[in-house]
């Protein structure tokens, strides 16, 4: 039987067909991302506002002295642009992560989760998809800050690229690890008050640290220890042609760590869905 | 496994499968076996542990007591193998209604390693098998009940898996529609020798020479040929026997429980 016989030869994979699988996983991301265009403006509207609106009120409160990686004095919302850039990647990354959660009984998953390919490279594609998602995001926020005026040097522009790719990993990780450890985070407002928040308040995002330091050191540590203040940071200095090493080295071995957890947590022998499945569905 | 094995090779295998939500028992040692070409009716009411085999057939669940193989192929251990060879249609909708047929489909043979070349004629194959050729282009959330059910057998057979497993099919269908894609898949069981699971709550939707398999409270208390389960009930038909063997099961374990 010549379709049996299709069948059997097809289960080990090429090196061709895992990048298939990637770019289909990919694509249909970009696909729901361009028909979702409320998705879209509110992942717009929020850092804008941010911008816009705190980042002007408090430009007469908050100085910002010359502190690498910047050259000069510079005004508050140019200090607060990567930040919510970082920002614009958190609440990506929990959003596509909760919404796995979601769709755990009903379609969307299963469909993933039911394609031959391995598990991992399934939940990875899925998170480089997710992240593609949010560098478009920061760009589209970056276009508009320019007109702002928030201007950073050309090539700036490109060597955030990688930058972006790592701390959308991270992020994404982060999230997709969170959403399957935690139950009581299932619903967004969980999230935004025990993750999201204390994430992005205790960051360097909108203050410098060294202000944070006069005022608190322990809250100081906890910024030090936060790892979206390394990937703001990250994207900081890559925004202005530079590197920040320890941000890196934080931000990939976080990648790394965040990812290994949700692989787990989606093991189905080991992970929440084998220790929490209900009856539902 | 040598491909020649493959034709003596049950479809579907349960085996002595359990499975536990906390200290309740969703699945008590259930066996049965879908063979090739074969339409397989699973019977149970809602809550009968249908889903959660399902779950467990389609690896979302680990299983932890017994065994499933999909053409001798362990879900457990050889889960790649095991899962390119089954088509599922899952009770959930689970069509991405803002993207347009195509995209499904196109999106599924990437999930199964299909290059867009292969993809398209496939896609074309199914589509045409379905009748759903001229809606191709449409977005999925235009299309009724119905024909999302039709895209959803089509995009179930798109990487041409022998093994069909369907969880509560016509849900939400009107009798024609029911009655439509009942008599498809049947075709497909007779016709192209795909083995069939058909999950359902619907006792009327077993026929003549389906084979039966009665879920009730996780347990198995029926399996054959429709006939042999009618008989051996002593039922006059297969509601009658459904009622019998499901009233006798409650009626052991509240003995049991005094």
């Amino acid at each position: 039987m010549t379709v049996a016989g299709e069948a059997i030869a097809r289960h080990s994979f090429s090196l061709t067909q895992y990048f298939i699988c990637l770019k289909g996983i990919v694509w249909r991301e970009a696909l729901r991302f361009i028909h979702q265009r409320e998705r879209f403006v509110s992942a717009l509207v929020r850092p804008l506002v941010w911008l816009f609106i705190f980042a002007a009120g408090f430009r007469q409160v908050l100085g910002v002295s010359i502190i690498p990686p910047y050259e000069t004095y510079i005004l508050y919302e140019v200090y607060i642009a990567p930040g919510l850039i970082a920002m614009i990647q958190l609440f990506n990354g929990m959003q596509s992560s909760l919404t796995m959660v979601y769709d755990r009984e009903t379609g969307g998953m299963r469909t993933l989760l039911v394609s031959p390919f391995p598990r991992w490279w399934l939940l990875l594609s899925k998170l480089l998809a997710g992240t593609l998602v949010s560098i478009l995001q920061a760009y589209a926020f970056l276009l508009i800050a320019w007109f702002w005026d928030i201007e950073a040097p050309p090539l700036g522009y490109l060597t955030l690229l990688p930058a972006l790719l790592l701390s959308g990993l991270m992020l994404g990780a982060l999230g997709m690890l969170i959403s399957s450890l935690i139950k009581q985070l299932e619903n967004f407002a969980g999230v935004m008050n025990f993750v999201i928040f204390p994430m992005f308040f205790a960051s360097s995002a909108l203050y410098p640290l060294w202000r944070v330091k006069e005022s608190s050191l322990l809250l100081y540590y906890v910024c030090e220890l936060n790892p979206f203040t390394h990937a703001t940071e990250l994207i900081r200095f890559a925004l202005y042609e530079q590197v920040s090493w320890v941000s890196l080295s934080v931000v990939f071995c976080c990648t790394l760590a965040f990812l290994f957890g949700a692989i787990v947590a989606y093991d189905p022998a080991r992970g929440f869905l084998a220790r929490r499945n209900t009856p539902g569905g | 496994m040598k491909p020649s094995d493959i034709a003596h090779t049950a479809a579907l295998e349960i085996d002595h499968v359990s499975h536990r939500y906390g200290a309740r028992l969703a699945l008590n040692d259930v066996s049965f076996t879908v063979r090739q070409s074969s339409f397989t009716v699973l019977l149970g009411l809602n809550g009968a542990g249908k889903s959660t085999l399902f779950s467990l057939i389609t690896r979302l669940y680990a299983i932890r007591s017994g065994q499933i193989r999909i053409f001798g192929h362990d879900v457990a251990n050889e889960p790649g193998a095991a899962l390119s060879k089954l088509g599922v249609v899952f009770q959930s909708r689970a069509l991405d209604t803002d993207i347009s047929v195509r995209q499904n489909l196109m999106y599924h043979a990437a999930l199964h390693g299909i290059a867009n070349r292969r993809a398209n004629e496939l896609i074309a194959e199914v589509l045409d098998r379905v009748a759903m050729t001229d809606r191709s282009l449409d977005r999925v959330g235009n299309l009724s009940i119905g024909q999302m059910r039709r895209i959803e057998i089509a995009r179930a057979l798109l990487h041409r898996p022998r093994l069909l497993v369907l969880d509560e099919p016509t849900v939400g269908l009107d009798i024609k529609a029911r009655a439509d894609i009942l008599d498809h898949v049947r075709r497909l069981s007779t016709v192209e020798g795909i083995g069939v699971l058909w999950a359902t709550h619907l006792i009327d939707e077993a026929g003549a020479g389906d084979n039966v398999v009665v879920l009730h409270k996780g347990r198995v208390l029926a399996r054959g040929g429709l006939g042999e389960v009618v008989g051996q009930s002593g039922g006059a038909d297969l509601r009658d026997a459904f009622n019998r063997l499901t009233g006798a099961a409650d009626q052991d374990e509240l003995e049991s429980a005094r």
